[in-house]
């Protein structure tokens, strides 16, 4: 370790810092219709998740060998551009949470990746196919495939369970989506740490720290493990709210039946070739566990902002990591003034979380707004939001112009 | 660009039947149990539907148990 440079450290500390909100992000998957049903107290609910993705950071030895999985072209990547596409996908991961907006938060990283690869390097570094075969098509089918499922299956578990009594059967579909929730929580841990390892490792083997192909060392392992449950433990309350109660009106049978279509897609899509995100699986499960129930409804404005915000976390999360690349080209103050700039936009987005602070203790009472679908967004007010995101993006973005030491040349052709 | 149809429609077709079979299964469990318990407030038994009812759970953990060795291996 006696090798780690400033770049270094600030890059293994943001990466940590990704994985923490990824953790927080997408507690919601397993844990909102567990919360929203009743089936596990709030605080009982994320504290088993974070104990879940814990574990499930140390299952799996087969670390991720690219961040990327083919879209952008790794070799011979430099850190600065990890450094900024994690800066755009902390930032995109911070702003959907504030809105209470599920979002997946791979696509996130690869938006920023791939923003920060074509400041870097140009577009000829992006693999545009491989964007369209492992983020738009799964984009699509995820919330199709766990939807219908979910859907056939409340269906039907209303058509057997009809003839018992609904208050004799909840404990059992309560518990039945406690194992499903379990699965998912795992079944996180596992993917998504190793992605912050993978991130770790690859910028120690770009700096000189680690061999080529060598593991990643132990305390990466459960450094990345460690963030990713405290993230999960903490508890996107915003996203888990819109999850669980905004989206539709879940009873336990329902609950059941969306979370164990998730766990099931999940785990069949990564296991069959044709991985599909976890957040749009359970959105879509959930949405669909809303429609198979006799006169069950989906707030559709709150899908439609949820479905919005899928369609530009790729272009956002990119635009801001392209800021940040240009800037960390200009050298070391470049790098700490991204870092810098990072530090304030997330407080500045925290600021404007605790205007109405979404925990553990009202995260369940929407009844009380009308159209509660609107519970994250209720919180804040929509421009100083924008204001927020164009504050963000001034700050990374027309900072350059003035400050890039290259004439402005381009401008007279 | 070379999309894995064959990949997509295979997800597609396991988690339809996976998530279909097995909430049918624990629904069948729950209705099970839920006779013993009329059963017993009657004063008779509900021997068959019993054993029905833990079998369908059995069968309901085998498949969280395969769960966890897919996310292990």
């Amino acid at each position: 370790m006696e090798h780690i440079t400033l770049l270094l450290g600030i890059v293994i500390v943001t990466a940590l810092v990704f994985d923490f909100t990824n953790g927080f992000h997408d507690t919601a998957n397993a844990m909102a219709t567990t919360i929203s049903t009743g089936a596990l107290r709030p605080k009982t609910a994320v504290a088993m998740s974070a104990v879940l993705n814990l574990v499930g950071a140390f299952l799996s030895v087969e670390v991720a060998k690219t961040i990327s999985g083919g879209i952008i072209n790794e070799e011979g990547i430099r850190t600065e551009v990890i450094f900024a596409a994690l800066v755009g996908a902390i930032l995109w991961n911070l702003l959907t949470w504030l809105l209470g907006l599920p979002s997946s938060s791979s696509h996130a990283l690869f938006g920023g990746l791939i923003g920060a690869a074509v400041m870097s390097a140009g577009w000829s570094s992006v693999n545009g196919s491989t964007v369209v075969t492992k983020v738009l098509i799964p984009a699509v089918a995820a919330p199709l495939v766990a939807g219908l499922a979910a859907a056939l299956a409340t269906r039907l578990t209303y058509r057997i369970g009809s003839r018992a009594d609904d208050k004799a059967t909840a404990p059992g579909y309560r518990a039945g989506q406690i194992a499903s929730a379990g699965l998912v929580s795992l079944a996180h841990g596992t993917n998504d740490a190793q992605k912050t390892m993978g991130i770790i490792t690859l910028a120690l083997v770009t700096g000189g720290v680690l061999a080529p192909g060598s593991n990643p060392p132990v305390w990466v392992i459960a450094s990345a493990g460690i963030a990713i449950a405290l993230g999960t433990y903490l508890g996107g309350w915003r996203i888990i709210r819109t999850m669980g109660k905004g989206l539709t009106d879940l009873a336990p049978p329902q609950g059941f039946a969306a979370q164990t279509s998730a766990a099931t897609v999940i785990l069949a899509s990564s296991h069959l070739g044709f991985s599909l995100s976890t957040t749009q699986s359970c959105s879509g499960a959930v949405m669909g566990a809303g429609l198979g129930r006799k006169g069950g409804v989906v707030r559709w404005s709150t899908a439609t902002r949820m479905f919005v915000a899928w369609g530009l976390t790729l272009p956002a999360a990119g635009l801001v990591g392209a800021g940040a690349e240009l800037l960390t080209k200009q050298g070391t103050w470049g790098v700490i003034l991204t870092g810098a700039l990072l530090v304030v936009g997330s407080a500045v987005i925290w600021g404007l979380s605790r205007r109405q602070p979404v925990t553990h203790d009202n995260v369940n009472d929407v009844g009380e707004v009308d159209g509660g679908s609107d519970a994250g967004l209720d919180a804040v007010p929509a421009d100083a939001v924008t204001a927020a995101i164009t504050d963000d993006l001034k700050a990374t973005i027309p900072a350059q112009p003035g400050a890039s030491p290259e004439p402005a040349k381009t401008a007279s052709v | 660009m070379k999309i894995d149809w064959a990949a997509l429609g295979s997800v597609f077709g396991v988690s339809l039947v996976v998530t279909v079979a097995l909430v049918g299964l624990f629904t069948l469990g729950i209705v099970g149990l839920s006779k013993r318990e009329r059963a017993t407030a009657q004063g008779g038994s509900a021997a068959l539907a019993v054993s029905g009812a833990y079998a369908c759970f059995a069968l309901c953990a085998a498949a969280v148990g395969y769960g966890i060795y897919l996310i292990v291996a």
